[in-house]
């Protein structure tokens, strides 16, 4: 048992000929935490995926406290003490914690094909325990809130007795305190001797948790050493390969004088109440909140989505109370979902049909049948100016495209619609940092073309590199609202956090 | 707060909906006909619920995975034909009921191995042994009805002189899927995989086996409706099992199992979901409908029940999903303890 846990060595793989790591030579200390950094489309997923069995390698050989490792499927790398938690959870949700933890491993009555419920649910405990999650194992995962789905995800890492633990953006649905909580679990886990491997785009986390940090650009290990060796701009340098001076455009032009989209006292019972803000022609109107403050409900009622139940909405000084999504989009309102995965794009049809989706109205013929050549050319022309990269947009399927570039096809299949204004709930939420600034360029383009955006996020910075006025949600309300002059990180957070304080000062 | 206590109630009548409309219908047809609420009628329910029953207890397993049987009927018919068959050839009785559960068995594997193997969706996959199955039955019977002396019919002898023989064995069934299900490995992970397929996959679970084995079951729990009806009804036409995966899913579903898997039960759900289409059909004859209208009544029904479990669903959905108002504290599990020692 040497100091070294995990070691790659010239590890190379490629898809369909085209290399996607390249000479891999990695190793990671026993008992430390590695933050893996890269942008979409960098391979660490790959790396992280050949580690846990999912696909295999070409060269190169892994060692696992000095043996070689060969992985030929996820059972393979469990049964090695390596576990994987993915971005997306694998649990099942009609099944109950203690089912989900053990449902490979139920515990049977002697040799009877029955279920040992009392020692599952001794058994449970114990690793419910650890992660400090105080919760009967009875309990229905559908019942749990995703901060709490993360951690039963933990549990069942630690029930497999893994030794080194896989963590791939674990933090993209989980509220800051949710948040704070897994890093003091991983902290406790690291402090156990456990090796832990970090995967995430917000740079800040990798900074606090990580001993080590590994650097991957277009497959290649650009950079690898000790966290305190680096700041969150060389990580960025580093990550694109060249210096971003620039993340934000220039917010130079002045907002406009007519009033786009006009909320007034809007309330929904248990939701959202009394909110009152006006969007301006070439405006950029920020909403920042914790998760679970209402802001996306907030777009989702005011897109149509959800029905609202007091107060009005008036697009262009009209009353669009009761209008569907539809005759909204009609009107050039236009809607980028925080969930591109599941509600923004249709993953298994190609980009070109994605990017035309929502144009189809506006390319149609005679009887109502779709213009091919003109919507061809509507949606090459877009794919460009976005610089989606996909080399044949009409073939490639959207799930092929990295976070990046899926987002931009999501953005660009509403400019194709020329919206007047454009609510956009996250649109940066897994991108990597060279994509997310050109999506800033894209926004800022629109709203110079004379509409007005509603962005709501969750980072405070790109509110405050984009926005005109940032106004701040919390529990449902809108509690403060900030001019770009007097933006200040610190008290919008105050303000945000308003009504958190109770919860915060007694844990 | 008030509504709070009625989002509530609404959440639990709308969970028990099927024991609901099975109590709304009872009392309605009591009411409408008094020969209805007679122990006589509720011992001929459950009598003509039984084989039906068998087949949907089974149909419940494989729509819990999320897939579908569509050739339960055809494997009621194969196995029927071929107890047929043995019997007016004089074949020892036990051999004769071993043979044709064997052949659902078997059935069941073919549509296993076609789903798993040849991966061809269970949609389709049991289509077309439905038709092949329909067609082999033919074959082996010539096409002609078996009629079978009256010693045959042993499903009226009750036991203990309450329940029927055939009452007796669905509940058994009944019994042995609850425990399956609920209390043992097989059970849960037959839960898991109908929730998230790609998931079990990646949890290691044994998914093509498990696939294969609610196949099975769903083929045995045929081959055992066909010896039941044949006990009932003495004898096996060319309709044996026409058409009785529409009553079998139609009552799964009735009972609240869901068509996309993971979710239903087979009691109370499936076991209510056949005695409330029973119950509607014999109601119907008390009270003199038309023969053919009755038909166009219990799909009538049917619709209307997967209708109301969808809007459930939807209801469901909305109520339970998180408030951000009203209660500060049922944000999370987390802040309920925080604010309790605040206050």
């Amino acid at each position: 048992m040497g100091e070294i846990a995990l070691s790659f060595q010239h590890v190379h793989k490629s898809f369909f000929g085209v290399p996607v790591l390249r000479d891999i030579n990695i190793d990671i200390k026993r008992g430390h935490i590695l933050g893996l950094i890269g942008e979409n489309g960098a391979g660490k997923s790959t790396l992280m995926n050949i580690l846990g069995g999912v696909v295999p390698f070409e060269n190169g050989e892994i060692y696992l406290d000095g043996q070689l490792y060969t992985p030929h499927n996820p059972e393979d790398a469990t049964k090695h003490g390596i576990s994987f938690i993915h971005q997306e959870l694998n649990l099942f949700t009609n099944l109950s914690i203690a089912e989900n933890l053990l449902i490979t491993n139920f515990p049977t009555l002697g040799k009877a094909p029955l279920i040992n419920r009392r020692e599952m649910v001794k058994k449970t405990s114990e690793f419910l325990k650890l992660v400090d999650l105080p919760l009967s194992p009875d309990t229905m995962v559908e019942q749990l809130s995703p901060g709490e789905r993360q951690l039963v995800e933990v549990a069942k890492a630690l029930s497999t007795d893994a030794s080194i633990i896989i963590f791939d953006e674990p933090t993209t649905s989980l509220t800051n305190r949710e948040t704070e909580r897994l890093f003091e679990i991983i902290r406790r886990l690291h402090d156990s001797g456990r090796t832990i491997i970090y995967i995430s785009h917000i740079l800040g986390d990798v900074m606090r948790l990580a001993d080590d940090i590994a650097v991957l650009r277009d497959g290649e290990l650009i950079d690898h050493g000790p966290c305190k060796e680096f700041s969150i701009n060389r990580m960025i340098t580093q990550m694109v390969g060249r210096e971003i001076n620039q993340i934000y455009p220039d917010r130079i032009t002045p907002t406009g004088q007519e009033p786009l989209l006009e909320i007034k006292n809007l309330s929904r019972a248990g939701i959202v109440k009394d909110i009152n803000f006006t969007l301006h022609n070439e405006e950029i109107l920020g909403v920042f909140g914790l998760m679970g403050s209402g802001r996306s409900e907030l777009a989702q009622i005011i897109f149509g989505l959800e029905a609202c139940e007091e107060g009005e909405i008036l697009f262009k000084q009209e009353s669009t109370n009761h209008f569907s999504p539809r005759e909204k989009i009609q009107k050039k309102m236009g809607f980028v979902t925080e969930n591109r995965r599941e509600e923004g794009l249709m993953m298994t049809a190609s980009v070109a049909e994605n990017l035309g989706l929502v144009a189809l109205d506006s390319h149609k013929g005679p009887l109502n049948t779709v213009i091919r050549s003109s919507l061809d050319q509507a949606v090459n022309g877009i794919a460009d100016k976005l610089r989606i990269k996909s080399t044949n947009i009409q073939k490639h399927l959207a799930k092929g495209l990295s976070g990046g570039n899926q987002q931009k096809v999501v953005i660009g299949k509403w400019l194709l619609t020329e919206p007047k204004v454009l609510v956009v709930d996250e649109p940066t939420r897994g991108v990597d940092v060279g994509a997310k600034s050109e999506i800033y360029h894209i926004l800022n383009e629109i709203a110079s073309n004379g509409a007005g955006i509603l962005f709501i996020s969750s980072e405070i910075e790109e509110l405050m590199g984009m926005c005109d006025r940032i106004l701040i949600m919390s529990y449902g309300e809108i509690v403060g609202s900030v001019e770009r002059e007097y933006f200040d990180r610190e008290e919008i957070l105050r303000m945000a956090f308003r009504e958190h304080n109770n919860g915060i000062k007694n844990e | 707060m008030v509504s709070k206590t009625n989002n509530r109630l609404i959440l639990l009548i709308l969970k028990n909906m099927p024991v609901i409309l099975f109590l709304v219908i009872f009392i309605g047809f009591s009411v409408l006909d008094q020969r209805f609420f007679t122990l006589q009628n509720f011992d001929n329910i459950l009598r003509s619920s039984a084989f039906v029953g068998i087949i949907a207890v089974g149909m419940t397993f494989v729509l819990l995975t999320g897939g579908i049987d569509l050739s339960v009927g055809a494997a009621m018919y194969v196995a029927g034909g071929l107890v047929g068959i043995m019997l007016e050839n004089n074949y020892n009785l036990w051999l004769t009921i071993f043979a044709g559960l064997l052949a659902g068995v078997v059935f069941g594997l073919v549509n296993a191995l076609i789903i798993t193997k040849l991966k061809i969706i269970p949609f389709m996959a049991t289509l077309g042994t439905l038709t092949a199955g329909r067609g082999l039955a033919l074959l082996i019977t010539h096409s002609r009805a078996l009629s079978f002396p009256a010693s045959i019919k042993v499903g009226a002898v009750k036991v203990l002189d309450i329940l029927p023989i055939p009452v007796l064995i669905f509940l058994i069934i009944i019994l042995l899927a609850v425990v399956v299900l609920m209390l043992t490995p097989l059970g849960r992970q037959i839960y898991a995989l109908g929730n998230d397929p790609e998931a079990a996959k990646k949890a290691g679970l044994n998914t093509d086996r498990l696939t294969a084995i609610v196949y099975v079951i769903s083929g045995f729990c045929a081959a055992l409706a066909a010896i039941v009806a044949i006990t009932q009804q003495g004898r096996v036409s060319a309709s044996f099992g026409n058409g009785i995966e529409f009553r079998a899913i139609a009552a799964a579903v009735l009972g609240g199992t869901s068509l996309f898997g993971g979710v239903g039960m087979v009691f109370p759900g499936t076991f209510v979901g056949i005695l409330l289409m029973q119950m509607i059909q014999t109601g119907m004859v008390y009270l003199q409908v038309d023969g053919y209208l009755q038909d166009i009544v219990v799909a009538g029904v049917i619709f209307f029940a997967i209708f109301i479990d969808s809007r459930r669903m939807d209801l469901l959905r909305k109520l339970e999903r998180r408030t951000i108002r009203v209660e500060k504290t049922s944000d999370s599990h987390l802040d309920v303890k925080g604010t309790q020692q605040a206050g």
